[in-house]
């Protein structure tokens, strides 16, 4: 029994081989050094799909007008042309939830009002004021917006009652 | 994800529990590194200093020390499942702890933690082995055939012999050969887990406080300094608690409270030195670090300004460098120096060392990313849900028990408390 | 694991890049790497043109599915209001995602006469070409794409947070829902299918872009090879790619 003093030794070196092992099992197969190299780049490649097929929500004007281009039209008259439809609609996609799991759909395949997710039309005074509510701050681009003084200017009503957000003016 | 899930789950962000904002706060910024991480290097730094005190018997051969480095041993033992306990708390994914195993990130300064953490551990545990072997076989031997709980001993200790049953003068002075090796080994990897966690701290650019190359140095010196103190408070304690059981016993106290005695002097006399030393040289670096600071006044030091004297003058000036250096500093030096005084001194290092790393941790996350705003931490004291339970008072608490709990239960195996016989005159 | 001839590589070629970019100081996206590849993402905002509607906060929230009521974003509104006297009142309550509709920074009305000048900062991460985010992740659970963005892999981290105390700019925060780092990642699956980020469709005033800098025919590219522009705190070294138009010294 001379070498007794390396058995220590014996179970430090199990340790590390079951760690190999385990790590052999858990770690993905595509976690390595990529593009970016060891500092930046030490990951697992899939997660770069896994992120590129996130679910896109906001689809932009010219979706909308696939279908509304006379809304579009009409808006386009406007100063308000600037402005995406999905930003008071609500992005043009919807949700269904199936035993707690979340569907996407594109509208196309769905009715207005169904199943929605965030679909909705916000009509609010809130959603006006964003941009039109007058704010005494020079230098910013608030200064080329027409602002309301919004405790003056019928503070109880809203805006849609007498502005149309697609003419806006009094059209 | 679920919207209905959401909802169950609550908005809270992480940290939002606990900060306060003030003034211009980025929106994302919490106090996102709370109590647990307080709690992380004061732990790690007890580990560490108990094992340079136990080193110093052992390496350096200070043979007055031999019993309380045989006991601050045992002790960091049982203080090292309590360094990694809250990291484990403070994780918000602890099951995949183990990645840092798995896919290590050596860029990152958390990364190797692990490793040293295990080298170090392994160091321990192996001195330990080499220290107890002759105990274990003795014992093993000792209860050989017994039943009951005695039989689930004999179990035991013939497992940690680890089937090795050599007791002869070549393999005992091999043990002690290696328990010496071992030290020595043991005290730069015990300086560098430590010094590791200050660097931690220390690297992270975007804080103003954190960032200096002085903190892993910093962090080393208190440690050991904590260390000492409380492996010295809690022999003082032991010692207290075998005499009051001579007390209860048969009435033949006398003899036995002198020895006692005479153990908690010698002890005090012994390790005040070190303790004063080590304290000296980290109160210098702290000192130095404040100084530089005020003097190179770069664009942070507005803010770190107003935090270090105006909103955290009381924990930093009153609580920390008074109350936990000061004071202490004083009670050693003066002489005539009493057990009693001792404990008060001691009780107030290890304060002052806990104020250390909470204004660190905490005071390095007090003032925002925007050098114009404050965020104040309120530990949570009663917990309204796993999180506060975890990263508040209980979670604190748990984690200084636990060290307790194991040498109770180390107690059972190898003798830690200090025994105690009738010695004749 | 790093190799040791792979470690003194990287040293080597680390040198060799600080040296570049002293001797070429001046060179516009210097810190854009070697220039050998062919997408670069990057992102220009110009001051002078948000109104703070903070509706490319809201579209932000939706399009991530980071809850609207958290009181985290991966992308904000700042406001800055100076006055006449030199003190700045900056804010951003509820990183700006209602718009700012009072005149009420910090909660204080400050009057008209007071003000010398005031503006909004739009801000998100900087998908910086040497992230200190993902140099400190203990396990790879973030990382930067060979186009630059900054990815955190929500299965594979572990939530220590050292990421977050990391970045000097406040980007990144624990998800309410998943408990793992957060981040912008201007869009990853928007911008690689060509679209532009979902802030960015959001602003009907053009203050945000989005781009491929190594495209030298990108707008976005254009824009910052002819106008004066700044990054936000370079001396933390980390090389931001999120340009600034009218950045005001003030802003933090």
């Amino acid at each position: 029994m001379k070498n007794h003093v390396y058995r220590p030794l014996f179970l430090v070196i199990a340790f590390v081989v079951a760690v190999l092992i385990a790590r052999e099992i858990v770690v993905p197969e595509d976690f390595g050094t990529h593009e970016a190299g060891y500092m930046y780049g030490w990951h697992r490649k899939g997660n770069e799909q896994e992120w590129k097929d996130f679910k896109v929500k906001y689809q932009g004007k010219d979706y909308c007008k696939l279908c509304h281009q006379d809304k579009v039209d009409k808006i386009s008259q406007t100063p308000h042309v600037i402005i995406n439809c999905e930003n008071c609609h609500g992005p043009a996609v919807k949700m269904a939830r199936v035993d707690g799991k979340i569907h996407w759909k594109n509208p196309t395949y769905t009715k207005h009002g169904e199943d929605t997710f965030e679909n909705h039309i916000d009509r609010t005074r809130e959603q006006c004021l964003r941009c039109h509510a007058k704010l005494p701050y020079k230098g910013s681009g608030r200064e080329w917006v027409r602002g309301i003084n919004n405790t003056e200017h019928n503070p109880d009503m809203e805006c849609v009652m007498c502005h149309n957000p697609h003419s806006p003016g009094f059209g | 994800m679920d919207i209905a899930s959401v909802a169950q789950h609550g908005m809270e962000i992480h940290g939002e529990a606990w900060t306060v904002k003030e003034l211009f706060v980025y929106p994302n910024e919490f106090v996102v590194w709370s109590i647990q991480i307080v709690m992380y290097p004061y732990m790690t730094g007890l580990v560490a200093g108990a094992f340079v005190l136990s080193s110093l018997y052992h390496v350096f051969g200070q043979k007055e020390l031999e019993k309380i480095a045989t006991f601050s041993l045992a002790f960091s033992f049982c203080l090292l499942p309590v360094a990694m306990m809250p990291l484990q708390l403070h994780l918000q994914q602890p099951f995949r702890g183990t990645n840092v195993f798995f896919t290590p990130h050596f860029t990152s300064a958390i990364a190797a933690f692990g490793i040293v953490f295990t080298t170090y551990a392994f160091i321990v545990a192996s001195e330990i082995w080499f220290v107890y072997r002759k105990f274990f076989i003795d014992e093993a031997r000792r209860l050989k055939g017994a039943s009951g709980l005695d039989g689930i001993r004999c179990m035991i200790y013939n497992i940690l012999t680890l089937g090795a049953y050599d007791l002869s003068t070549d393999a005992l002075e091999t043990d002690h050969k290696a328990a010496k090796y071992l030290a020595g080994v043991g005290v730069p990897v015990a300086a560098f887990l430590h010094g590791y966690a200050g660097f931690i701290f220390g690297s992270v650019k975007a804080n103003a406080l954190w960032m200096t190359p002085l903190m892993p140095v910093i962090f080393i010196m208190s440690a050991i300094v904590s260390g000492i103190a409380l492996c010295m408070l809690t022999y003082i304690c032991l010692l207290e608690i075998s005499l009051i059981k001579a007390s209860v016993g048969k009435g033949k106290s006398e003899n036995i409270k002198s020895q006692v005695r005479a153990a908690q002097r010698e002890t005090i006399r012994l390790t005040r030195k070190y303790l004063l030393m080590f304290l000296v040289a980290a109160i210098s670096l702290e000192l130095l670090d404040l100084i530089f600071r005020g003097y190179t006044a770069v664009k942070s030091w507005d803010i770190l300004r107003s935090v270090i004297y105006e909103r955290d003058f009381n924990l930093i000036f009153v609580m920390q460098y008074g109350l936990g250096n000061l004071v202490p500093f004083i009670l050693l030096l003066l002489p005539r120096i009493s057990v009693k005084r001792t404990v008060v001194a001691l009780v107030l290092v290890m304060f002052g060392v806990f104020m250390m790393r909470w204004n660190v941790v905490i005071g390095g996350q007090s003032f925002s990313l925007t050098f114009s705003g404050f965020m104040h931490y309120h530990l949570p004291i009663i917990p309204h849900n796993w999180e506060t339970v975890k990263e508040g008072l209980v979670g604190a608490l748990a984690v200084i028990a636990t060290p307790y709990i194991l040498l109770v239960g180390l107690n059972f195996i190898i003798p830690v408390v200090p025994h105690f016989e009738e010695k004749p005159e | 694991m790093i190799s040791r001839r792979g470690f003194l590589k990287y040293g080597a070629s680390a040198l060799a890049t600080s040296g570049l970019i002293t001797t070429t100081s001046g060179k516009i996206f210097a810190a854009a790497g070697s220039g050998s590849k062919d997408t670069r993402w990057a992102f220009l905002i110009d001051t002078h043109k948000c109104t703070g509607c903070g509706l490319c906060v809201k579209a932000c929230k939706l399009e991530n599915e980071v809850p609207m009521e958290a009181n985290a974003t991966r992308t904000w509104v700042e406001r800055y209001v100076i006055k006449h006297d030199g003190e700045v009142v900056a804010d951003s309550p509820h990183a700006g995602i209602d718009g700012y509709t009072r005149n009420d920074p910090q909660g204080r009305e400050i009057p008209e006469s007071d003000i010398a000048k005031s503006y909004f900062v739009p801000k998100l991460c900087n998908q910086c070409e040497k992230p200190a985010c993902v140099q400190v992740c203990p396990v790879g659970a973030t990382y930067q794409t060979a186009d630059g963005v900054v990815l955190v892999d929500r299965t594979w981290c572990i939530g220590c947070g050292y990421c977050i105390m990391a970045c000097p700019y406040g980007a990144r925060f624990f998800h309410p829902v998943f408990r793992v780092a957060e981040k912008c990642n201007w869009c990853y699956h928007r911008i690689t299918k060509g679209m532009d980020t979902a802030c960015v469709e959001a602003c009907s005033f053009g203050a945000r872009m989005v781009g491929n800098i190594m495209d030298p025919n990108d707008p976005l590219t254009k824009i910052i090879k002819t106008e004066r522009v700044s990054l936000l705190k370079e001396e933390y070294g980390t090389s931001p790619m999120a340009y600034y138009i009218g950045l005001d010294t003030l802003v933090r």
